[in-house]
């Protein structure tokens, strides 16, 4: 065996480790849907604490034979990256059917249990090498998180590179690599038969040209679409923005045209479907010049900004197949620009489907511009007469599988800000949203609409707002300017001749707004003139939803969730109340509640353990402290983490760019903090080190709370590059001390008595998957900056907390 | 001896039991099926405020406790057949809750001569109810399994009124055309123009909206005599109304 630890292989595994969490989030995105994604994943992560329990309770044996077992780990971690998958998606589980059906329940569970097992292995064969080379700890928990980082950053490029299965085979190879690496650095006495072996077995393994289909559910629109006779997928794209399928269909044309007009006597000319993660289906149409058979797009309630305004220039949110595009052409827009996420949405409709959209995005009126809405915004110094946000929720689909908590900067009051500073006077601002009953989404854009208003100076908000609604689709207009008699007679007469309802004009009485799309009550109209009464407080704390504007602080514009309103929900069990149910809310608390429960069973485990078994004389070492004080560490990183990730997300934009350059920062930067707490530690103490640490980590965080806005709001306009390099210089030095207190608490636990280490491990481990569902719903009810608070005083806490306190007293 | 007049005893219980099975599972499902009325019933009481009624039609009530729902599930479903839940049929598809069948029905207002349109057969339950009903059902399916399934399953129970066709609802069916009521199940982005136009003046058309595995939204629109078309969408979901007197 090697004198040093086997720091490369180490390396390689938590690369391999932190790239395939972040390729399940994707391949569940597509299998399934992007709720259950984050749970399942988010719970399969208890591995590490698992890992750290097991441990514990054998850590004799499974030391004796550190070598064989540590290769035994990375191997299994290799093979299991792909057989869980493989058999976890074989598992027939039905996310909608969960409150009709218990199996749903154990299905879900075997799925997360299955996927803990790879991260049960990688997490085994660190917290081994942690023990084993305990005198060495702060560099292996370096490298480890080193490796991280450039696991999540590498997945990303592997994602622009392959398909998300081809990823998956990708990672479980560098699985196998790492075990030759390792069997070399461990200097095993058969270590050319081993590696011989093994590198036959990985050619083999590329020889083979292994292929995994994806089981998508059957209830996904992709799915459901390819069972009608003659649909076939003709063409596929991956990037981590997400899978793009585009279908056709010969036999059974594609028509896809939301929110149209009852009284519409066109349907659209012939389509392609493009579906992303195997839903979200937006429609690449065959144009023509004979604009007239677009007529079918004036049939939509998106279509009134243009009964009111001659728009010189349009601005398309959005773009996705360009529907929109098409509904601006068909008006007869001179300018048209549009701003697509996705470069390989662009892609086919200007490359591949050129021919079939008569190269739509290339048209003299038409630029398409690739890159995100906001940052769009800043640099432009152009005015629009129209902005329209389309229907496609293309860019919540398009980042649900890196980035799944469904935060959204595009209907935040700020966001709505910022187009309405983009507006030329009288122009107008154009959201579309589904409807739901009861109202969710539409009154609380209405809400928004009103505050981004205020906040920009209207002194009345109620002259320049309307809203329409047909039976599918709601439509809201915030003006530049004051609505005129004139355009109120004009919403009024579109209405009618679609059969759409005047939800709210100024002056509008009750009766008006329902009478062709008749509810019980008119909840859309009442709703709206609640909201700019002075009795909106007293409604939104009435509502049953929440309505609260979202803030770029609390970018959660889809949270509707009351917990009063759960209790007669829960009652509506099994009579049909689910359609009321806020799952994404519901799916964090659950695994929070389950990830409590396993936590204090595997952290409980090992204490009785050691209690039965003392291996330290007693009342030399408080169990209670050990347990706090990395518990309490696991929190308060990744409550930082995932905070500043956030306010990164909104200077840097792009979310792949943010997540990719913040995530990976955070742990390389940790790594380095973690290898110069050693430096320190030849100076001060353990402890010293951590309060060194911690007294860094929050007046860093402080300032970064006091000063972050202006620095943004300074490099707004920069270059994307200076801005990742920017945010990489600020993320430096704090991730930098956030890199020492684990350490050093670790190495003060393996002066003593090492036994402890993969307790410790085992319960950072928990924390890490508790912390990261309470930030964010800690985040959905005070916001970010909260959060950031919150963990600063939870790295004091620490500090009295430090687990080797009444060693120094004894 | 005694051992002999056991093992007869056995025999002649195991006898029985194997000659009067079809007859227990029969009362089986008459039982589960009550059961299934009862909590339809008890269901759109909960809900009569956004039904505006305390009770479906009789006839309605009549067509569902005479259908053998647990004719028009998989075997694996059979043993929850009559449960008050939608449940998965295969091909991506589903039976829609019974409850939402019963409240589709009673929306549709059907009488004996009334011409019926469904698009999306599916399983055909809501086409053999409709057939309790009514004197024609015509019934368009797209996937063709389903659409055969169908076919067999109407012909063995004995609906001979309704008629199956493979194929695109989107434009109804024209030779039948026009129809009194129209039901949509099958999934779409919008209503087809052509539905609209072969629903006669005075005509209603009822559409689930929302998830197959929850209970849905029902759209209903009603086409008046001078053509115009109003619409109503109910949530027949109990939901206490959603504030005070706002």
């Amino acid at each position: 065996m090697g004198h040093h630890p086997p720091y490369l292989s180490i390396l390689l595994l938590s690369a391999g480790s932190l790239a395939y969490e972040i390729l399940l989030m994707r391949l569940f995105s597509i299998i399934q849907w992007h709720h259950f994604a984050y749970m399942i994943i988010g719970l399969a992560l208890l591995g590490y604490g698992i890992s750290g329990t097991l441990v514990s309770l054998f850590q004799k044996y499974l030391l004796s034979r550190y070598s064989q077992i540590y290769l035994v780990c990375l191997l299994l971690f290799s093979l299991f990256t792909v057989i869980s998958f493989l058999v976890a998606q074989t598992i027939p589980f039905n996310a909608e059917e969960i409150l009709w059906d218990w199996h749903q329940s154990i299905y879900l569970l075997l799925i997360f249990l299955l996927l803990a097992i790879p991260f049960f292995f990688a997490a085994s064969a660190i917290c081994l090498t942690l023990m084993q080379y305990s005198a060495q700890i702060s560099r292996v928990y370096a490298v480890d998180l080193i490796g991280a980082g450039m696991g999540s950053i590498g997945v990303v490029y592997l994602l622009f590179m392959l398909f998300p299965q081809s990823a998956l085979l990708a990672i479980s190879l560098l699985g196998l690599i790492t075990v030759v690496v390792a069997v070399w650095e461990l200097r095993l006495d058969e270590r050319l038969r081993v590696s011989l072996v093994l590198t036959i077995a990985i050619l083999l393994f590329i020889a083979s040209g292994q292929t995994i289909e994806l089981h998508i559910s059957p209830y996904k629109g992709l799915e459901q679409s390819l069972r009608v006779a003659g649909t076939r997928i003709i063409e596929q794209r991956s990037s981590p923005l997400g899978l793009l399928s585009v279908i056709e269909s010969k036999r059974v044309p594609l028509r896809h045209a939301p929110g149209l007009s009852l009284n519409a006597s066109q349907e659209p000319p012939e389509q392609l479907g493009v579906f992303t993660d195997a839903d979200n289906l937006t429609a690449i149409t065959r144009s023509s010049d004979k604009l007239e058979r677009l007529s079918y797009l004036d049939q939509m309630s998106s279509a009134l900004p243009y009964h009111l305004v001659k728009p010189e220039r349009v601005l398309i949110v959005g773009a996705g197949g360009g529907s929109d595009i098409l509904q601006a052409r068909f008006h007869q827009a001179p300018r048209i620009d549009a701003i697509e996420l996705n470069p390989q949405m662009v892609d086919l409709v200007s490359d591949r489907f050129r021919a079939f959209s008569s190269a739509l995005y290339d048209h003299d009126n038409v630029n398409i511009h690739i890159g995100d809405a906001r940052d769009y915004l800043r640099v432009s110094a152009q005015d629009h007469d129209l902005i329209q946000l389309a229907l496609l929720d293309t860019f919540n689909a398009s980042t649900s599988g890196l980035y799944a908590l469904n935060e959204n900067y595009l209907y935040t009051v700020e966001a709505l800000q910022i187009y309405l500073d983009h507006l030329k006077t009288d122009g107008y601002l154009a959201i579309t949203r589904w409807i739901k009953i009861p109202p969710r989404d539409t009154l609380k854009l209405f809400a928004t609409a009103i505050d981004a208003l205020k906040k920009s100076g209207v002194q009345a908000p109620e002259k320049r707002l309307v809203l329409i609604r047909s039976w599918q689709t709601s439509t809201l207009l915030v003006k530049n300017g004051e609505v005129s008699e004139q355009e109120i007679d004009s919403i009024k007469t579109f209405c009618r001749e679609r059969s759409f309802d005047v939800a709210y004009v100024p002056g509008i009485s009750e009766q008006q707004a329902n009478q062709y799309n008749i509810l019980q009550r008119p909840i859309f109209y009442r709703g709206a003139t609640a909201l700019l009464s002075a009795k909106r407080q007293q409604f939104m704390d009435q509502y049953k939803f929440n309505l609260e504007p979202a803030t770029d602080d609390r970018p959660y514009y889809h949270h509707f969730f009351k917990w009063t309103t759960l209790v007669e929900v829960i009652q509506l069990r099994g009579k049909g109340g689910m359609p009321l149910i806020e799952w994404g809310y519901m799916i964090l608390v659950a695994t929070l509640i389950i990830a409590l429960l396993v936590s204090v069973l595997l952290i409980l485990l090992p204490m009785f353990y050691f209690q039965r078994h003392p291996i330290a004389p007693s009342g030399v070492l408080s169990r209670v402290h050990v347990v706090l004080y990395f518990f309490l560490i696991g929190l308060a990183f990744l409550f930082i983490e995932i905070a500043f990730m956030q306010k990164f997300i909104l200077f840097l934009h792009h979310p792949i760019y943010a997540i990719s350059v913040t995530l990976s920062a955070f742990l390389v930067f940790a790594g380095m903090g973690s290898y110069w707490s050693r430096h320190l530690g030849r100076k001060f103490s353990d402890r010293q080190t951590a309060v060194i640490a911690v007294v860094a980590i929050s007046l860093l965080s402080l300032s970064y709370l006091l000063m972050l806005d202006h620095v943004f709001n300074h490099y707004a306009t920069a270059a994307v590059n200076i801005r990742i390099l920017l945010t990489i210089l600020l993320i430096a030095p704090l991730a930098f001390f956030m890199g020492m207190p684990f350490p050093s608490a670790l190495s003060s636990l393996q002066q003593y008595d090492r036994h402890f280490i993969p307790w410790a491990w085992g319960v950072n481990g928990c924390a890490s998957v508790i912390s990261a569902v309470l930030a964010s719903l800690l985040a959905i009810h005070f916001g970010f900056t909260v959060v950031i608070v919150l963990a600063i005083l939870l790295y004091i806490a620490i500090l009295f907390l430090f687990p080797l306190q009444k060693i120094k007293q004894a | 001896m005694q051992i002999i007049s056991r093992y007869n005893c056995s025999c002649l219980l195991l006898i029985s039991l194997v000659l009067s099975q079809p007859a227990v599972a029969k009362d089986e499902y008459a039982t589960a099926r009550a059961a299934m009325l009862r909590s339809i019933e008890a269901h759109v009481k909960e809900t009569s405020l956004y039904l505006d009624k305390e009770a479906l039609n009789p006839s309605v009530m009549k067509a569902l406790g005479s259908v053998p729902r647990h004719e028009f599930v998989p075997q694996s479903q059979r043993r929850v057949a009559y449960e008050n839940r939608p449940l998965p049929i295969g091909h991506g598809q589903t039976i829609s809750q019974p409850y939402i069948v019963a409240v589709m029905t009673d929306l549709l207002k059907v009488n004996s001569n009334s011409k019926v349109l469904e698009v999306g057969t599916g399983s055909a339950y809501q086409a053999a109810i409709l057939s309790e009903l009514v004197d024609r059902v015509y019934t368009i399916e797209i996937i063709e399994a389903l659409s055969e399934q169908a076919n067999e399953r109407l012909h063995r129970l004995g609906y001979d009124n309704v008629q199956v066709k493979t194929g695109d609802g989107y434009y109804g069916w024209a030779e039948h055309a026009p129809f009194d009521v129209i039901i949509v199940t099958a999934a779409s982005s919008h209503v087809p123009p052509s539905l609209i136009k072969q629903l006669k003046p005075g005509g209603r058309m009822v559409i689930p909206v929302g998830s197959r595995f929850m209970t849905q939204e029902l759209l209903l629109i009603n086409k008046q005599q001078d053509n115009k078309l109003i619409t109503r969408q109910i949530l027949p979901v109990m939901f206490v109304p959603l504030t005070g007197d706002h």
